[in-house]
């Protein structure tokens, strides 16, 4: 469904992203875990199309087609959703207002028939109760005034309704209270299926406990530096990230010749 | 929907075509030149278009004191907008009812640029026509539409007419208030519509009436070509209530450069005056070439105790606006409010804000203001606030939002606040936003394009002067939002 060759991606003239790889196939959970500034968010971004995050080389494919030939709206009506580490607040913006005007639109890209208010109501109110919302939420302003908590289930709930084909995850257990992350990873789970893959990036084991990823992986400077099941997050959270931590340089050995090349 | 079914198409344009041939056939057009006056203004000018009205000796009185006011004043240099001068000797001042010959004689012959606006803003098919000044007068059902709402109106005692047959059949009432919230020497521009205005609209709702219908359908449907010197009154006696709704969220073709309206308002003891306006005039090209200039006073007078006026604009037209709807706080306990949305997009210019003047016991008001500038627009806020030594208790609150789209337009506040009551309290609030590439990338993100997520975002930005809109037209002004800000970003 995904595979990432060798990506590479520069954030504000820096290269972030170093030759990444990564093969999902639908029905499975991946992890990954890095320390802070590793490039988690970088990735994430890079594969939902944002301006800034310029891929400087490799290739991603989703569904055999080239992912980063499309525009990131064309992307979400492909079924690339990204659970965003800070959800921005769009005051004045109804909740519902927002999430109709975005299932409309995708479901308007993949040929299905648009949702009128009621239908679309009756839809929401179900997927409510998978993360524990109540109906107060759809008439507040997009994520405006909500709890940390409250804007990270928000983002669940969005992904319940927009039913997503690949969910990237970026720290959804990030400033959670143990009874929020509990709620939020029942509702991840209830919508773990054979024909969604789901990308978690996170930054500790803790939320793996709740969530079982059938494969975890480290990144480190820009790149996936080991994989394993879920033992190895085990591993990492007894040893921390220390063995994984950024080598000087980039941490690859390069040819200064291509360096220099690169910069002129 | 009716106007999408290609029956009424087929049907209307039928229609239209007749009617416009029939119109040659018996030569209905008068000739313009004969109906016109000269090119100027002069006292003589100014007699000749009293005559041709026929017009109540006051009236004539009025205007002449008016003109000889206005030779004596300068064209005001304090708005923040630039336009070359205006020659105030090449401007025909009147030329009455306009003749449409010159107009396109069917929807075909029509800018197609103009109809998609049209479509894009779901302006009713039998509207079109007539905002897109195709040459037919008779626009279908109004007549027997207008006859029908003009009886229920009748009914309740109110009057609803043009400011021509309000000076025939009700000149005292005319006389009472004409004048009495903008004089003739109020203003520049004031001054040279009380001189030459052409027409307009009269309302009068009698003591303890509650007007039954929102008056911007029948206003709609009547909307007759009321040329550049407009002029409004409406009077709302003990314990009247009224909504008015001014303009169009359609695009307004005009030949005329110049547009200087007055309108007054004035409410007595406990009565409640809504006015809301959707302007949406040519604003003039990319370029900034071509476009309206408006220069409007408005103005309303709570002149009774526990009165009410409330403002309501969406100002998205027009090359330069400068207008200041403002509320005269008399009676005690009055209430004034001012919600506003203007934007600028390309090379608009908008210099608006309001007036606030508290005068009795106990006065409170309430100013929104939404600022959007896009392109190389620039949107000024201007309010005044003025609390007099007479206005115990009295209260504002005011807030002035701006929003920046792009890096090449500008948003200015000025904000004037004069309080001499020392119990009286003015809170003011201001803001500079733009749009976020956050959240544009989450909309996006989610799949909305990124045209309707910076529609969106604006008109989550207006909300709170939305929602003061009539229902129906608060829809239309989301669109029509939508379609002026199209490729603002990106
Ligand atoms: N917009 C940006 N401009 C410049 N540097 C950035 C930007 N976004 C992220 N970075 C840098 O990229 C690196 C990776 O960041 P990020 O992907 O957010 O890491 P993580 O999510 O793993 O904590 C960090 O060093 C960060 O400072
Ligand atoms: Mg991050």
């Amino acid at each position: 469904m995904l595979e990432i060759k060798n990506l590479r991606a520069t954030v504000g003239g820096q290269e972030i992203l170093r030759g990444l790889d990564l093969v999902v196939k639908p029905g499975e959970v991946h992890a990954i875990m890095g320390p802070n500034g590793s490039g988690k968010s970088t990735l994430a971004n890079t594969l939902a199309g944002r301006e800034n995050y310029e891929v400087s080389g490799g290739q991603v494919l989703y569904d055999g087609k080239d992912l980063l030939a499309m525009s990131p709206e064309q992307r979400a009506g492909e079924g690339v959703f990204l659970a965003f580490q800070y959800p921005v607040e769009i005051p004045g913006v109804g909740n519902a207002y927002f999430l109709r005007a975005a299932l409309n639109a995708v479901r308007k890209y993949r040929g299905i028939e648009e949702l009128d208010a009621i239908d679309f109501l009756t839809l929401v109110r179900k997927k409510m109760k998978l993360v524990d919302m109540d109906e107060g939420f759809l008439s507040r302003s997009v994520n405006e005034g909500f709890s940390g908590g409250e804007k990270k289930r928000n983002e669940i709930l969005q992904m319940a309704v927009l039913e997503p084909r690949l969910a990237i995850l970026d720290e959804t257990d990030s400033g959670l209270d143990i009874d929020a992350l509990r709620i939020v990873s029942a509702g991840v789970n209830a919508l773990r299926s054979p024909d969604r893959a789901i990308v978690l990036i996170t930054h500790y084991q803790r939320l793996l406990n709740y969530i079982v990823p059938d494969f975890v992986h480290v990144l480190s400077a820009g790149r996936i530096v080991k994989s394993g099941d879920k033992e190895l997050a085990h591993e990492l959270e007894q040893a921390g990230y220390a063995g994984f931590e950024e080598p000087p340089g980039d941490g690859t050995p390069v040819d200064v010749r291509a360096v220099q090349y690169r910069g002129a | 929907m009716q106007d999408t079914e290609p029956l009424a198409t087929d049907s209307e344009t039928a229609t239209l075509q007749e009617l416009t041939s029939k119109e040659y056939k018996y030569g209905f057009v008068t000739d313009i030149e004969a109906d016109a006056v000269p090119r100027g203004l002069s006292e003589a000018i100014v007699r000749e278009i009293s005559a041709r009205k026929q017009e109540p000796e006051f009236m004539l009185e009025w205007r002449l004191q008016a003109f000889r006011h206005w030779l004596t004043m300068t064209e005001p240099t304090w708005p923040n907008v630039q336009y070359p001068p205006i020659d105030y000797q090449d401007i025909v001042y009147y030329s009455a009812p306009k003749s449409k010959k010159d107009g396109p004689k069917s929807l075909d012959e029509v800018d197609p640029e103009l109809l998609k606006t049209f479509e894009k803003l779901g302006v009713p098919l039998h509207e079109r026509a007539r905002l897109a000044g195709v040459a037919v007068d008779a626009v279908f059902d109004s007549v027997s539409v207008a006859t029908t709402f003009k009886e229920k109106l009748a009914e309740k005692g109110v009057i609803f007419c043009s400011f021509s047959e309000a000076l025939r059949e009700h000149p005292d009432l005319v006389q009472k208030y004409l004048g009495s919230v903008v004089p003739y020497s109020d203003n520049f521009f004031a001054a040279l519509n009380s001189a030459v205005f052409s027409d307009g609209s009269f309302c009068f709702i009698p003591k303890g009436v509650r007007c039954p219908m929102e008056l911007s359908t029948y206003f709609r449907i009547n909307a007759i070509d009321t040329g550049q010197f407009e002029r409004t009154l409406i009077v709302a006696e003990e314990g009247a209530h009224v909504s008015y709704l001014e303009g169009c969220t359609a695009p307004m073709r005009d030949t005329n450069q110049l547009h200087a309206a007055v309108v007054e308002l004035v409410a007595l003891s406990g009565a409640e005056i809504k006015y809301s306006t959707v302007q949406n005039w040519y604003p003039g090209d990319a370029q900034g070439k071509g476009g309206i200039y408006n220069f409007v006073t408005k103005r309303g007078k709570c002149a009774g105790a526990r009165s009410k006026i409330s403002w309501t604009q969406v100002e998205t037209g027009s090359a330069i606006t400068w207008k200041y709807p403002s509320v005269i706080l008399q009676g005690d306990d009055s209430i004034g409010e001012f919600y506003s949305v203007a934007l600028t997009n390309n090379y608009q210019q908008a210099d608006t804000g309001t007036k606030m003047v508290h005068i009795g016991r106990n006065t409170r008001s309430t100013i929104i203001s939404k600022g959007i500038s896009a392109g190389h627009g620039q949107n000024t806020y201007r309010g005044q606030v003025k609390i007099l030594k007479s206005a115990e208790g009295a209260r504002n609150y005011s807030q002035c939002d701006s929003l920046l789209m792009g890096e090449r337009c500008g948003a200015h506040t000025f904000p004037y606040i004069e309080v001499k009551n020392p119990t009286a309290k003015v809170e003011h609030e201001a803001s500079t936003s733009k749009i976020a590439e956050d959240q544009l990338f989450y909309c996006k993100q989610r799949g909305i394009r990124e045209e309707d997520a910076v529609s969106m975002i604006v008109n989550g930005f207006c909300k709170e002067v939305f929602r003061k809109l009539p229902m129906e037209f608060a829809v239309e002004a989301q669109k029509l939002l939508g379609v002026s800000l199209e490729g603002a970003v990106g």
